[in-house]
């Protein structure tokens, strides 16, 4: 019998069963559903994060030198943790030093954050992100200005009580108001908006349109930097060669400053968007497996399912295969027949999988902040699952339906 | 018991001797058995339902085999239909030896050789007859259109013609087997082998199946069937009585009462 017609004939089986046809391949359909919602949550997450939240929270060419990873390789053990707490702190007073050793046409800036409270005659308190910088800030992060402007050299040298504002900020903060020239309290100091940050939208739901930048000469950076030292400091190198370059400048003059032995480690870190890329592709491959665990014990399940319905399936229609084994068909086309219905269920059952794990990671999407990328590959690899499934789960009923004896079988009632 | 002394028989050796010596797969014989035996092992009891059975039927001959219940004839049936193999013995169809052949070469057998006509019709309950008559030449691997058109033909052989989209719940016990018969010769076949094929009609539409079978008969088709009742073996031409396991008597009777211009019993006055 041909394969085309072991296809059809299945499927006419599938229909005058609906019911039934529709418990049994339910077990495959929610595995591959999941499964579905599961990759494509994932990989829209790791597609996020190479796309925006790399270029937003690192920059290109950029490296960060940070006391520890923030974005961390390796997620930090306990043990990590503590060696990473013991050491020194990167000061502000580090910044000439490391921009003293830079190629040409680096720029750098220091960055250091902390959630403050800001505050307005015209609003109630709110939380914002309030960064003290120093240096080419607003060109490593891409900050456009919307309306006002940046920082002169002179506002950063002496410290002047300026401020350039996130949208989100500018919005609560000034409701309805000209933001520019108005006064934001933050932790009781006045500042003086300057400027709007173009809105910058939100990473996993994450506003990064909070912030407050003031020079880090103005009186934030008692609040942000209590004790002088910053959170890192930023270089973006014209080039990735010289980027290169440029990390190895500064890890030399760093375990200079720090009399470090040749064949001690590094007691600081230059976070770069690969090492944070990196963490995330880990993290992607944990939440994959993870992920797929569970689908997988479903398929397993819907192919035992399977197997079951298609054994009693042979029982019934033992009559069935007696007639047919008369009129001529060999082990191989009942065989074939058996396996391609177990086969055609199971796919279909993936099939209604896909397009249902399709709408629930669609609803995920819009429902919560998380990003969803149906991947092409797995519908591919979801639809051979089912059709494997489905052939692994049949092999037993099938065969055992190929040896029934003809003159048995016709026997039966 | 079968015992290791009579297995030689079925050697290469001996088999082409006897076939030179006798000439039995000639091409006008359909069917030639010789010394058929078939034992069956039930709960280590051997029983021998057939004990050496030597039947030659020629081609267009149309043959009842009778016999009370127990006689073998369905053993018989069952071997004569490849369903089955023997223990012991030679069975040749068409001229070629079936009796040692594989599943796989019985399957091809069956369906190329032999169409079978069963008591409870065998149909798929849930095709259409058209679809039932093509299952044949599913499995011979005809195309489908080429399918569609030699099972038309085959139900309108048994006028059945207008009844290609009905489903066998539609149909009456006679047009059920009717499309049997339609289906069995459908590809063509050797042999038409009938197991009691009015056991479930009544005796109106026994008499419409057997005029059937008489109507093949007569067209040259070569027809076997296996029944109990001596009336409905009375169409044939040909009666081979079965008793434990051998032929008791294998007669031309009939066909001399057809000759004779004697009619078969009326089956409608029987009742």
């Amino acid at each position: 019998m041909p394969f085309i017609e072991a296809v059809w004939l299945a499927l006419a089986q599938i229909r005058v069963q609906k019911l039934k046809s529709f418990f049994t391949l339910l077990g495959v359909c929610i595995g591959v559903m999941f499964l579905i919602a599961v990759i494509s949550i994932v990989q829209g997450m790791s597609n996020y994060m190479e796309n925006d939240f790399a270029a937003k929270m690192l920059g290109v060419n950029t490296f960060t030198l940070r006391r520890f990873p923030w974005f961390g390789d390796g997620a930090g053990s306990e043990e990590e943790w503590r060696t990473w707490l013991r050491r020194p702190r990167i000061y502000h007073t580090d910044l000439a030093l490391v921009a003293s050793v830079l190629p040409p046409g680096s720029r750098i800036a220091v960055e250091s954050q902390e959630f403050l409270q800001g505050q307005s005659q015209w609003a109630r308190p709110k939380q914002v992100e309030a960064h003290a910088i120093d240096g080419d800030y607003f060109t490593i992060k891409k900050y456009d200005v919307r309306v006002g402007r940046a920082f002169t050299s002179q506002e950063s040298t002496l410290g002047a009580p300026v401020v350039v504002v996130g949208d989100e900020v500018a919005r609560y903060i000034f409701p309805d108001l000209d933001p520019l020239g108005r006064q934001l309290r933050i932790k009781g100091m006045p500042y003086t908006v300057i400027g709007v940050l173009e809105k910058q939208g939100s990473v996993f739901g994450i506003s990064l349109d909070r912030v407050a930048i003031a020079p880090y000469n103005s009186p934030l950076h008692h609040f942000t930097n209590p004790r002088g030292d910053v959170d890192g400091i930023m270089v973006q190198a014209p080039t990735p060669l010289a980027m290169g370059e440029a990390m190895e400048s500064v890890r030399e003059v760093m375990r200079g400053r720090r009399k470090l032995h040749p064949g001690d480690p590094d007691n600081f870190f230059m976070e770069t968007s690969a090492s944070a890329l990196a963490f995330m592709a880990k993290l992607k491959t944990i939440m994959t497996m993870a992920g797929t665990a569970f689908p997988a014990i479903g398929l397993i399940v819907g192919g035992m399912v399977i197997m079951n319905i298609m054994l009693v399936a042979v029982a019934e229609r033992t009559r069935e295969i007696g007639i047919r084994k008369s009129l001529g068909a060999r082990r191989r086309d009942i065989m074939r027949q058996f396996l391609v219905e177990a086969a055609t269920l199971s796919t279909l059952g993936a099939i209604i999988g896909i397009l249902l794990g399709i709408a629930i990671a669609k609803i995920i999407e819009w429902r919560t902040p998380l990003p969803a990328a149906i991947a092409p590959w797995s519908i591919v690899v979801a639809t051979l699952l089912g059709t494997v499934v489905g052939i692994v789960s049949g092999v037993y009923p099938a065969r055992r339906a190929a040896s029934l004896d003809p003159i048995e079988a016709l026997r039966k009632e | 018991m079968q015992t290791t002394d009579e297995i030689p028989l079925s050697t290469t050796a001996e088999r082409q001797a006897v076939t030179t010596e006798d000439a039995a797969p000639e091409k006008d014989w359909v069917i030639v058995t010789r010394g058929l035996k078939r034992d069956y092992d039930i709960g280590g009891e051997v029983v021998h339902a057939l004990r050496g059975v030597d039947i030659a039927i020629r081609r267009n001959e149309y043959v009842a085999i009778m016999g009370p219940s127990g006689s073998g004839k369905s053993t018989l049936m069952n071997l004569i239909g490849c369903l089955d193999t023997p223990s012991a013995g030679e069975y040749w169809l068409s001229g070629a030896l079936v009796s040692d052949k594989d599943e796989d070469e019985l399957a091809r057998v069956r369906n190329r050789e032999i169409g079978f006509v069963f008591q409870t019709f065998n149909l798929l309950p849930r095709a259409t007859a058209l679809h039932n008559v093509e299952l044949p030449l599913v499995y011979a691997g005809v195309g489908s259109d080429e399918r569609k058109r030699r099972a038309i033909e085959a139900l309108e052989r048994v006028q059945l013609g207008d009844r290609t989209h009905h489903r066998p719940n539609e149909l009456s016990g006679g047009q059920r087997q009717r499309v049997a018969i339609a289906r069995a010769l459908v590809n063509q076949p050797s042999i038409l082998l009938a197991d009691e094929p009015t056991g479930n009609l009544d005796s109106t539409t026994s008499e419409e199946i057997m005029r059937v079978f008489e109507g093949l008969a007569e067209q040259g088709q070569t027809v076997i069937m296996v029944t109990h009742e001596s009336d409905i073996a009375a169409h044939a031409r040909r009666v081979i009585v079965l008793r434990d396991g051998m032929v008791a008597s294998d007669d031309k009777r009939a066909s001399f009462i057809k000759s004779a211009g004697i009619a078969p019993p009326d089956l409608t006055r029987k009742g």
